[in-house]
């Protein structure tokens, strides 16, 4: 790890005034992603800013039915909560579907948004990557790309979003509340990360001046109708090759609204709910489960080794709205 | 710069000073001489340096030390009682849930933190709690087996 100072922030306008001061540093939560990639020479922050002894911790109601899931509240303080698991069971499946319980209990809600891509060639600094070296080639395209993204891709990055917790906040429709010089605004969860395009090197839409502060879930948590089905080489510490967040509403066997997040296959979590809308008023079969998997990935391209995703996610999405249909999910 | 850090450690309140690239790792093993957590992977995928921080099992590989300022530390050398070792222990020992030992800290500490919370665990429980603690000699049965094990023996007695 590179050295630099560090400070601890007691307050957030402190932690803005701190980050805006010095364009090098970075804020530290968990700590679970940020450390790994300094000790990896990928992150070289000038400054750490802790922002962990902030108060914006906790889950608490919110005046139009959803929650508000504080930014510093961890994966295992989110999966296990009571109203979480009755309401929003798609998004404690789909966070204890990653990590292992040690990182889960450091890892935040803030932090889990921002993490980066795995990558191989991004985490090796030996090899040519345009994610941390804007403009020096991409090195996965035609390389070993078995974990990279299939849908959104650009000639610059193929890398994927490696979150399972985004996929079902992209489901739900989460908001993201962000703060910086200027003042808060919300983020829709669509609207938050972005696609690779010519400037890989920037993965979402939060500016350097700004911090999350929360995320906020709609009153429907689609507890009924739900499903994650995370795809990997093996049942633990693997990261998705292809995950599905589905959430349904239904009437008898007729599905009256369709939610489907795809995970590991873009370079963020992928939502196409024109396509979605295919499902609305259609009976819940496996010929209409494979109409809309089938338009999902109709522009999907792989490059050699991540080919077979392309199959790999339709067959997903299949079963995890099968699975979803049932009314005692099984994911 | 270096900082000064203040933390309980397996109940002692210690003080020292680390630069802020320093993980909790190195300073319980190199400043403070508590080899019991493991340098295994570095990067979060073992477990070996399993540690508890107020009540949780963290990878201490993947904590700067500064992080740990006023908080509280138990290593696996803080779990004996006056010499006397912890039922967890007695049952790694006596189930043969202990080879090579790499791993056995951290394991043992992950199911300490699962005891804590919930005295009773099921075998998914149990395997949950220790999925992110990576063995390669024993395979996990006798490991499994020795907490349901110390589970059993923990019955009306306080396990702390
Ligand atoms: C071995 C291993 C396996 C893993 N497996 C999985 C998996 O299967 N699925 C999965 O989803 N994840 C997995 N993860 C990733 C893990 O979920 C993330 O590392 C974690 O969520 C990051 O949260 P953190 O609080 O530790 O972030 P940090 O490392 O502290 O921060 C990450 C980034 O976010 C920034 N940041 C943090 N909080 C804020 C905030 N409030 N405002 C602005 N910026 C902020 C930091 O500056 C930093 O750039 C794995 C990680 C490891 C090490
Ligand atoms: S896919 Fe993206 S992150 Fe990976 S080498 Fe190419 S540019 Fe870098
Ligand atoms: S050494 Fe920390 S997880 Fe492997
Ligand atoms: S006993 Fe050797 S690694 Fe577990």
């Amino acid at each position: 790890m590179n050295s630099f100072s560090y400070t601890r922030a007691d307050d957030v306008a402190t932690a803005l005034r701190e980050v805006a001061a010095d364009g090098a540093a970075k804020f530290i939560a968990g700590g679970t992603n940020l450390i790994d990639l300094m000790k990896e020479n990928v992150e070289r922050p000038s400054r750490l800013i802790d922002i962990t002894r902030l108060t914006l911790g906790g889950i608490r109601p919110r005046s139009d039915g959803g929650l508000r899931l504080g930014a510093l509240a961890t994966n295992t303080d989110v999966a296990y909560h009571k109203e979480i698991e009755r309401r929003y069971p798609l998004l404690s499946k789909a966070i204890l579907a990653g990590a292992s319980p040690q990182l889960r209990n450091m890892a935040t809600v803030g932090g889990n948004l921002l993490q980066r891509t795995r990558c191989c060639y991004f985490y090796d600094t030996a090899t040519p990557c345009n994610k941390r070296t804007p403009g020096v080639g991409c090195s996965a395209i035609a390389g070993f790309n078995r974990a990279h993204a299939i849908l959104g891709t650009s000639a610059a990055c193929i890398a994927s979003h490696p979150s399972d917790m985004c996929v079902a906040l992209a489901a739900l429709e989460a908001v993201v509340r962000v703060t910086g010089s200027v003042g808060e605004r919300v983020v829709p969860f669509a609207a938050f990360h972005r696609l690779p395009g010519d400037t890989p090197n920037i993965d979402t839409n939060l500016q350097a001046d700004e911090i999350i502060t929360g995320v906020d879930l709609p009153a429907r948590g689609f507890a009924e109708h739900h499903a994650y089905l995370k795809i990997r080489d093996r049942a633990s510490y693997a990261f998705a090759l292809v995950s599905v967040a589905a959430a349904l509403e239904m009437d008898g066997n007729t599905i009256t609204e369709a939610r489907l997040a795809l995970g590991g296959v873009a370079h963020k979590p992928w939502r196409d709910p024109q396509t979605e809308t295919m499902l609305h008023g259609q009976s819940a079969t496996r010929e209409n489960f494979k109409r809309v998997a089938e338009a999902l990935l109709r522009d999907a391209k792989g490059f050699g080794r991540n080919r077979f995703k392309i199959e790999l996610a339709k067959l997903a999405i299949v079963r995890a709205l099968s699975q979803a249909s049932f009314k005692e999910a099984h994911s | 710069m270096k900082r000064i850090i203040t933390l309980t450690v397996n109940g002692e309140p210690v003080e020292g000073a680390v630069e802020p690239n320093r993980t909790l790792l190195s300073f319980l093993r190199e400043d403070l001489g508590l080899t019991g957590a493991k340098h295994g992977c570095g990067l979060g995928d073992c477990g070996a340096c399993t540690v508890i921080l107020d009540g949780k099992p963290v990878n201490s590989c993947l904590v700067l030390a500064v992080q740990a300022d006023g908080r509280e530390v138990l290593t696996i050398e803080g779990l004996a009682d006056n010499g006397k070792l912890h039922p967890i222990q007695e049952a790694f020992i006596e189930t043969g849930a202990i080879q090579c030992g790499f791993c056995s800290p951290g394991m043992i500490l992950s199911a300490k933190a699962l005891l804590d919370e919930s005295p009773k665990p099921t075998e998914t429980e149990i395997r949950t709690a220790i999925s992110g603690n990576l063995c390669r000699c024993t395979g996990y049965q006798k490991i499994v087996e020795a907490i349901l094990a110390a589970a059993g023996t923990a019955q009306g007695k306080e396990v702390s």
